[in-house]
């Protein structure tokens, strides 16, 4: 059901775990869905993205997108890193099943709340950011048996 | 690397008995039973047995007993031939909202040819209240469908009471039983079942073969029409070994069912304790003593199913979940939503359905394995992170 890149990155995960006085964090999903997704950034003075770590409550999907997202914005800019979109996390992983394409967009909005969070605490405007949606689930329609 | 099957409610291994025994009916005596020449009589023979044989087990006719391609086919063909029959009596059916797909999906098409379904809440066992049963009846209910046992909890229903209110009001009972058949005594007449649907390969025989047990005096319609095949009320070429394998299964079930069964509900007591002991914010599911003997369901709080299947599944160890991971769609099983948990909790669900083969070894294994994983789950879990900060 999933590329060997997916798998990888669900039995060797990257970058789990919290950051203390975390520059920005941002938690996306919604538990009724099944997936919740917090992202961590420690961000230098000079914009870039030192360290990022994640806490996934989700399937194998979620947990890979997850970990290959803080692979994808570890050292970037946060221009850069706004630019990282589901449609990269997922080419990165080489594919995901159509049912879990939401899981990418959760990595994606996972990152943006992050930043969202950390322009909050700058009181800081970023070019291009807009506020994310709390809930990815908002908008998806459930399938019709 | 062993593999451990607990999926058995999905479907088992064929035993090689049921295999041997359907062996010859594919190359040796393959000949169409409804033929005059003698050979296809060999075919007719073995029908008839093993119609025997499963009328046998349940207390009922052999002519009460048709075959069909399966549990999802005999549901469908009661739901939908009982609404046909019956539609100058009324348009009214009750069934529960913790059913299979096969029946909850079929009472919806039924809702929209313009029948009327009561979906009946269960309580958070998963077992029916019989005095919602009683008030949910109408001067128009046609029939009552309801579960023996439900495939995913494991929850066994009170059927003898459902069945005697059905009577008492002069209701139709049809009860989908293809978890509990071959592993709880089942006497029709004893429990006033009027239809009831059965699998073979959920009992050690094979799959594509299933029955529909329709008590005499019934009014029946086909659902499958073409050739005159048992009894004209189900046409197409017999599944001739399909129904000796299946006869064979059920045999074996009936002969082996009190120490069999008496096996598994010691190694499924075992495996819930020590789960509920071992692993912290564990939560059973089902009732715990009108249970399936085979059936284990727990829910592990802040974790999430399909991320444990994938990791057990690496160990060798096939389970199932309800998360909405493996449901396809986003919600979690409807069963685990009505028997009232929270969305959360019920994406945190494991089944595991033990087996004839199945080993303490095994059992225990599956427990040493399972902490490793929602330790490992829980230490990445955003919901258990904010659950122990709150704690502090």
């Amino acid at each position: 059901m999933y590329s060997e890149k997916v798998m990888d990155h669900f039995q060797n995960p990257r970058n789990v775990g919290e950051i203390e006085n975390a520059s920005g964090v941002g938690t996306v999903g919604n538990a009724k869905c099944g997936d919740i997704m917090r992202i961590y950034l420690d961000i230098d003075d000079d914009g870039i993205i030192r360290d990022c770590k994640f806490k996934t409550f989700g399937c194998g999907a979620a947990v890979a997108t997850s970990s290959m997202a803080t692979e994808l914005v570890m050292g970037k800019s946060v221009q850069e890193a706004l630019q990282v979109t589901n449609k990269a996390v997922m080419e990165a992983l080489d594919g995901l099943p159509p049912v879990k394409v939401h899981c990418s967009l959760l990595a994606e909005e996972g990152i943006h709340a992050a930043l969202w969070d950390y322009a909050e605490k700058k009181g800081i405007k970023i070019e291009g950011l807009e506020k994310p949606k709390n809930d990815i689930s908002e908008g998806l329609e459930e399938e019709d048996y | 690397m062993e593999r451990i099957y607990l999926d058995n409610a999905a479907t088992t291994k064929t035993s090689e008995e049921v295999v041997q025994a359907m062996l010859p009916y594919f190359t040796e005596y393959y000949g169409n039973a409804s033929t005059v020449y003698a050979f296809g009589e060999k075919s007719k023979e073995a029908i008839t047995q093993a119609r025997d044989i499963v009328a046998g087990a349940l207390g009922a006719k052999s002519e009460e007993i048709y075959f069909t391609a399966g549990g999802s086919e005999s549901d469908n063909w009661a739901l939908k031939a009982t609404a046909e029959a019956y539609k100058q009596k009324g348009n009214h059916i009750i069934t529960t909202k913790i059913e299979h797909h096969a029946i909850l999906h079929t009472c919806e098409w039924l809702e929209r040819q313009g029948f009327e379904v009561t979906y009946l809440d269960v309580d958070e066992n998963g077992t029916v209240r019989l005095e919602e049963l009683e008030q949910a009846i109408r001067p128009t209910t046609i029939l009552i469908s309801i579960m023996f046992a439900n495939n995913e909890i494991g929850t066994i229903e009170p059927v003898a009471e459902i069945g005697a209110i059905a009577r008492k009001h002069g209701v139709l009972f049809h009860t989908d039983a293809v978890q509990a058949f071959g592993q709880v005594p089942i006497n029709v007449d004893e429990l006033n079942i009027d239809m009831l649907s059965g699998s073979g390969h959920k009992l050690n025989g094979p799959k594509g073969i299933g029955f529909l047990y329709i008590r005499k005096g019934v009014k029946i319609r086909s659902l499958i029409h073409g050739g005159a095949q048992e009894r004209k009320r189900r046409a197409g070429t017999e599944n001739v070994p399909g129904i000796v394998g299946f006869g064979k299964a059920v045999e074996l079930a009936v002969q082996t069912m009190e120490e069999r069964t008496a096996r598994e509900r010691s190694l499924r007591d075992r495996l819930i304790e020590r789960l509920e002991t071992e692993i912290p914010y564990t939560k059973v599911n089902g009732d715990r003593i009108n249970r399936l003997p085979n059936n284990v369901n727990v829910c592990f709080r802040f974790i999430e199913g399909e991320s444990m299947l994938i990791m057990l599944d690496m160990k060798g160890i096939c389970a199932s979940s309800g998360s909405a991971c493996t449901s396809g769609s986003l919600d979690p099983s409807h069963v685990l939503l009505a028997i009232g948990l929270p969305h959360e909790i019920a994406h945190g669900s494991l089944r595991l359905t033990l087996g004839a083969d199945t080993t303490q070894e095994q059992v225990d294994f599956v427990v040493d394995t399972l902490k490793e994983i929602v330790d490992h789950l829980r230490s990445m879990s955003p919901l258990y992170e904010d659950f122990v900060k709150k704690q502090k």
